[in-house]
């Protein structure tokens, strides 16, 4: 038996099984189910390193099962997928630990696991899909499967955020198989291949395929939040810190620039794209949502609201570079699908710890924490920077390859976008970090626990610290050989260069 | 050998219809043990199933002729892809429903209940194999006459004017499909479906019969606007009769239209008119069907009417089927053994929750999802499906016809099948997202049986993982004899 | 015109009268007794066209369907009758409410 067409299926196996475990286990068997995620997350990460290591030895890994008439389930590994799961499996890794330690003693922790699991089981689907059909299969399971943490906590606020979610996302989800199935009966085929499949339709057809990438791009464009299907991010924010850090600045928000990506570069193709005049309009659209989302981060005085504005402005800096349709814009947004997840999930995991340790939710609350929390306030002030664009930090370097790009394409007014962008993110974390750092600390917080002699639990420590640390890698460390540096220039070699 | 040979020659099809009336019989004289036999007799049921699907694989389509008097005097048996599929639905949500209503039904209504579905097996696989269109007739009103007996058998108010409105409502299809076989008697002296399909030509009787058999048959389908009996009958019936009734009884008249249409009335359905009303129908249904749905408080009203837009999807195969035949037929088939596992696992759900809290009221279901986790989840399945979102069955079964109609260029039938899955999960989620919340006044609860529970489940289950079975049903389907103009194998 | 069509007509007609009957009348028996005499218009179709021509037998199988037909209408009307005796009893009404219950 030919091991290498079953490892894609046992990568996703290894977080389905658990999950499904999981959901039968009763609430007291916090052991059991501890156990049964970390060897879920374990198991995940040995496989994917295998990967690795196959592919760089040249090994092809694809899985095949029938699914529909001349359409195939296909789970395939190549190096924009292997990108994109690496980034996933470590981040759900360390998003684990941190959500054992949040939900102790929260109710219902069984079915959260359970549902967190086949979230990311969705997710590592959506980024080994080798067609668009497989992608569509498992990009409506994510819609699924994130309902559920989005309501977990039962409360009225909590539905209607669940009910907005699913407005947009299922709306998105409509769109996105009419141009599925619009695409399968002009062309016959949905496999992803480089440089895009569609270089020998006719002329006729142009009007339809530009329909077809409205479509695609919309239905994307909602999990993406690229305005203005962005509405259903904010309030998504109700859920549980966890979901939040993993799910809506890494997983679902990711899936949709993924899906971008995997759309002009591996459908279209994008010179193709180029000459069909598709990529102007959405370059434009992105540019508006990086503006927009961070001048709306900077009148929210909730913590996490802020931060959700701006993830809807920095994911859409990976839409922008696909856009600009150069090799060097390429390389600028595909790495900062790995950076900005890093960055955000730390932000996030930072805002959790505060929340929990001393029910901080709001930016006017935070006086003087850096002296109380200097741990997570330090890894929080480092996830800053890099939005704002600091070097060292991993956020510099994307936002370099963009410019860059920008500036080798002719598109010069990209340069004025990164730099307000910029701007904007430094005026609205600044203050928080002069707050945090400077400001005098408050009479009492409101609602503090206490960890004996540590600023808060490890296991709502170690994850943001070690996510800043990844970030501040992935920035001084760019020239090594398995830096998201050097990945992304090898799927930009391989989508412009390659025959 | 010997006991394979023995196993392919056995009239299998004739035990299919014979083992159910003999269940219905030995329940009705032996009811202290009614819940077993009848148990037993469906599983045997599901056996036979398998047994007449070995033979078609191995021989191709499949003719009996009873007492071997063959047509046009005889009743004779066909069996082919279609009518094993069918069968196989209905043995396997039979099958779930009988092992759910074991412990469903207290004895006194145990009683009365297995006895009629039995009758009500024995009519469903005596249609599905029907080859002429008299007997067809006497199944139909076989078949509709059980049902009723079983909508009614709670007792209630509600049951009762829904079973007699029912009753009215299939006793008047049925006679108006009878002068629809009168009048195609008289023009062509034989009522054999093939006998018929080879001289049939466009009359005036022929058309005249085609419109009577066709109103009649939208009639027992519950085709907007001839669906107005279905809500308060399916409302109001025991929840594994809704089961019943929603997942089999009406694709059975929906079979026969499908029969009828592509083989016998051939000649006549390359009429632009008649397709363009049927879609026409069929999208009402899916627009009606579905906004009424999200209009509903009670839980078993919200899925009666999810079934009036799910028979709308079905009638979209008539103006999708002009060329590219045999995608849309595909996803047709597809539909119906998906919608009948997806919406049987749903009533059930219902009548669980029914059962645990007394009530079916959808904004007091109470934190249900952590209570009776099982139900929730064979809900919230069958709901994938329903809803036609990958994978499930229902989604390739709206693949396929999205494909058939984007092939055509009929993007008003695409839109508004799109617009009847966002609707669809409009009305799934409400339901879902109040199984998480808790309800303002608590309820005393039952328990529920395991064995309720896990029927739901498993069928929601099956439904889902029909979405990866594309080549096992496609292959079945195939084993057919009839191919029609449009040079689509049936 | 030739018998065989003239009772197919009044057959017909029968048919047209009681499917007017059931859908004016409210009242259940009245509902009932117009279904019968649609039976009785179909069974009459049936035999009236078994006669296909003057000089020949008429066509004994139409009288094997009607026996039939009868045989299911009086099973129908049975139970219909039962069931509009509990649906007096039960609401003291002998009509179906008029609005779908929501």
């Amino acid at each position: 038996m030919n091991w290498n067409d079953w490892i894609p299926l046992l990568v996703l196996m290894s977080s389905l099984l658990p999950g499904l475990l999981i959901f039968s286990l009763a609430e007291e068997n916090v052991q059991t189910r501890v156990m049964l995620n970390l060897f879920g997350a374990l198991a995940k990460l040995a496989l994917v390193g295998l990967m690795l290591w196959g592919v760089y030895h040249g090994h092809h890994y694809e899985t095949r099962l029938p699914l529909l008439p001349n359409l195939d389930l296909v789970l395939r590994v190549g190096p924009l997928s292997l990108l994109f799961i690496t980034l996933s499996t470590i981040l759900w890794l360390v998003t684990t630990v941190y959500a054992i330690g949040y939900l102790e003693d929260s109710p219902h922790r069984s079915r959260f696991f359970g549902f967190f699991s086949l979230c990311v089981t969705a997710t590592v689907g959506v980024a080994l899909a080798g067609n668009l059909i497989s992608f569509l299969l498992f990009y409506e399971l994510l819609t699924l499967a994130t309902y559920p943490l989005i309501i977990h906590r039962g409360t009225e606020e909590a539905r209607q955020a669940g009910k907005i979610y699913l407005r947009y996302t299922i709306s998105g989800g409509a769109l996105l198989l009419i141009g599925t199935v619009w695409l399968y009966s002009l062309t016959g085929s949905l496999e992803f291949t480089p440089k895009g499949f569609l270089f020998n339709i006719g002329e006729q057809h142009y009007p339809a395929l530009i329909g077809i990438f409205a479509l695609l791009i919309t239905g994307l464009g909602v999990k993406a939040a690229l305005v203005p299907l962005h509405g259903w991010l904010p309030l998504a924010m109700i859920a549980p810190a966890p979901v939040s850090a993993l799910l809506h600045a890494v997983a679902v928000v990711k899936a949709g620039a993924f899906g971008i990506i995997r759309v002009v570069y591996d459908v279209f193709g994008v010179e193709f794209s180029a000459g069909l005049g598709v990529l102007k309009p959405l370059a434009w659209l992105a540019a508006f949502t990086i503006i927009y989302g961070s001048l709306r981060a900077l009148f929210q005085n909730d913590l996490k609201r802020r931060l959700a504005y701006s993830t809807i402005s920095q994911v859409s800096y990976i839409a922008l570079g696909v856009a600009i349709a150069g090799p060097i814009a390429t390389i600028g947004g595909v790495v900062h699908l790995v950076h900005q997840g890093l960055m955000k999930i730390t932000l996030f995991f930072c805002a959790g710890n505060l929340a929990e340790t001393l029910g901080i939710h709001k930016i006017s609350e935070m006086n003087g924490v850096g002296r109380r929390m200097p741990w997570t306030m330090a890894a929080f002030t480092i996830g800053a920077f890099g939005m704002i664009g600091a070097p060292p930090i991993a956020g510099f370097i994307s936002k370099w390859y963009l410019g860059l790009g920008a500036l080798n394409n002719d598109q010069n007014w990209v340069i004025f976008v990164l730099a307000g962008s910029s701007l904007l993110n430094a005026a609205y974390f600044l203050p928080i970090l002069h707050r945090a750092w400077f400001m005098p600390l408050p009479e009492s917080w409101p609602d503090e626990h206490h960890f004996g002699n540590k600023e808060t639990a490890w296991a709502l420590l170690l994850p943001p610290l070690v996510t800043a640390a990844m970030a501040l890698a992935a920035g001084l460390l760019v020239t090594l050989p398995f830096s998201p540096l050097e990945w992304a220039k090898l799927i930009s070699v391989r989508e412009f260069y390659q025959p | 050998m010997e006991m394979q040979n023995a196993f392919m020659a056995f009239p299998w099809a004739v035990v299919l219809i014979l083992l159910p009336l003999a269940g219905a019989l030995s329940c009705f004289l032996f009811p202290r043990i009614c819940r077993t036999l009848g148990l037993i007799t469906s599983f045997a049921t599901v056996i036979a199933v398998v047994g007449l699907g070995w033979q078609l694989l191995e021989h191709g389509s499949y003719r009996h002729a009873i007492g071997g008097w063959g047509a046009p005097l005889g009743i004779e048996l066909y069996a082919d892809g279609l009518s094993l599929l069918m069968l196989a639905t209905t043995g396997l949500v039979g099958f779930a429903i009988s092992v759910y209503s074991t412990t469903y039904f207290k004895a006194a209504v145990a009683i009365k209940f297995w006895p009629i579905w039995m009758c009500l097996l024995a009519a469903l696989n005596a249609l599905f194999l029907s080859a002429d269109i008299f007997n067809l007739y006497v199944t139909l009103e076989l078949l509709g006459l059980s049902a009723v007996a079983l909508t009614a058998l709670t007792g209630s108010k509600e049951a009762l004017n829904g079973a007699m409105r029912y009753l009215l409502a299939t006793l008047l299809a049925s006679l108006t499909y009878l002068l629809g076989v009168a009048l195609l008697y008289h023009s062509f002296g034989s009522v054999d479906i093939t006998l018929l399909a080879k001289q049939i030509q466009a009359t005036s009787a022929v058309w005249a019969a085609l419109g009577l058999i066709a109103v009649s048959l939208m009639l027992k389908t519950a085709l907007f606007p001839l669906h107005f009996w279905l809500p308060p009958a399916h409302g109001s019936a025991p929840a594994p009769v809704s089961a019943l009734l929603s997942a089999l009884v009406i694709k059975a008249s929906f079979y026969i239209f499908l029969r009828l249409w592509f083989t016998l009335f051939d000649p006549l359905i390359d009429n632009e008119a008649i397709n363009t009303l049927l879609g026409l129908l069929g999208c009402a249904a899916i627009l009606w069907g579905s906004i009424q749905a999200l209009r509903q408080t009670r839980l078993k009203l919200l899925i009666a009417y999810s079934t009036v837009a799910q028979v709308g999807y079905l009638f979209l195969v008539f103006p999708l089927s002009a060329s590219m035949g045999s995608v849309a037929w595909n996803g047709v088939a597809y539909l119906i053994i998906s919608h009948a596992l997806a919406k049987s696992a749903m009533f059930l759900s219902a009548g669980n929750l029914l059962f645990f809290g007394g009530h079916d009221r959808i904004a007091d279901l109470d934190r249900v999802v952590q209570r009776l986790p099982l139900t929730a989840a064979a809900f919230a399945l069958a709901g994938v499906s329903i809803m036609g979102i990958p994978p499930s069955g229902g989604f390739i079964g709206k693949w396929l016809l999205l494909e058939a109609a984007m092939s055509q260029s009929r993007w008003d039938l695409i839109v508004v099948m799109i617009i009847g899955g966002v609707l669809a999960a409009a009305y799934i989620f409400k339901v879902i997202g109040y199984t998480f919340s808790p309800a303002e006044v608590a309820h005393e609860a039952q328990p529920v049986s395991a064995t309720m529970q896990w029927s739901a489940l498993l069928l929601a289950i099956a439904a889902i993982l029909l979405g990866f079975l594309y080549v096992p049903i496609l292959t079945l389907l195939g084993i057919s004899d009839i191919i029609i103009a449009s040079g689509a194998r049936l | 015109m030739n018998p065989a069509n003239f009772y197919a007509l009044i057959g017909i007609g029968l048919f047209s009268v009681g499917l007017l009957g059931l859908i004016i009348n409210s009242h259940l028996l009245k509902k009932i007794l117009a279904f019968n005499i649609m039976g009785s218009g179909v069974f009459l179709v049936l035999v009236a066209l078994a006669r296909r021509a003057e000089n020949i037998p008429a066509d004994p199988v139409p009288d094997a369907m009607v026996i039939t037909g009868i045989v299911v209408a009086v099973s129908a009307t049975a139970l219909a009758l039962t069931l509009m005796l509990r649906v007096v009893s039960e609401t003291g009404h002998a009509t179906l409410p008029d609005e779908v219950e929501k």
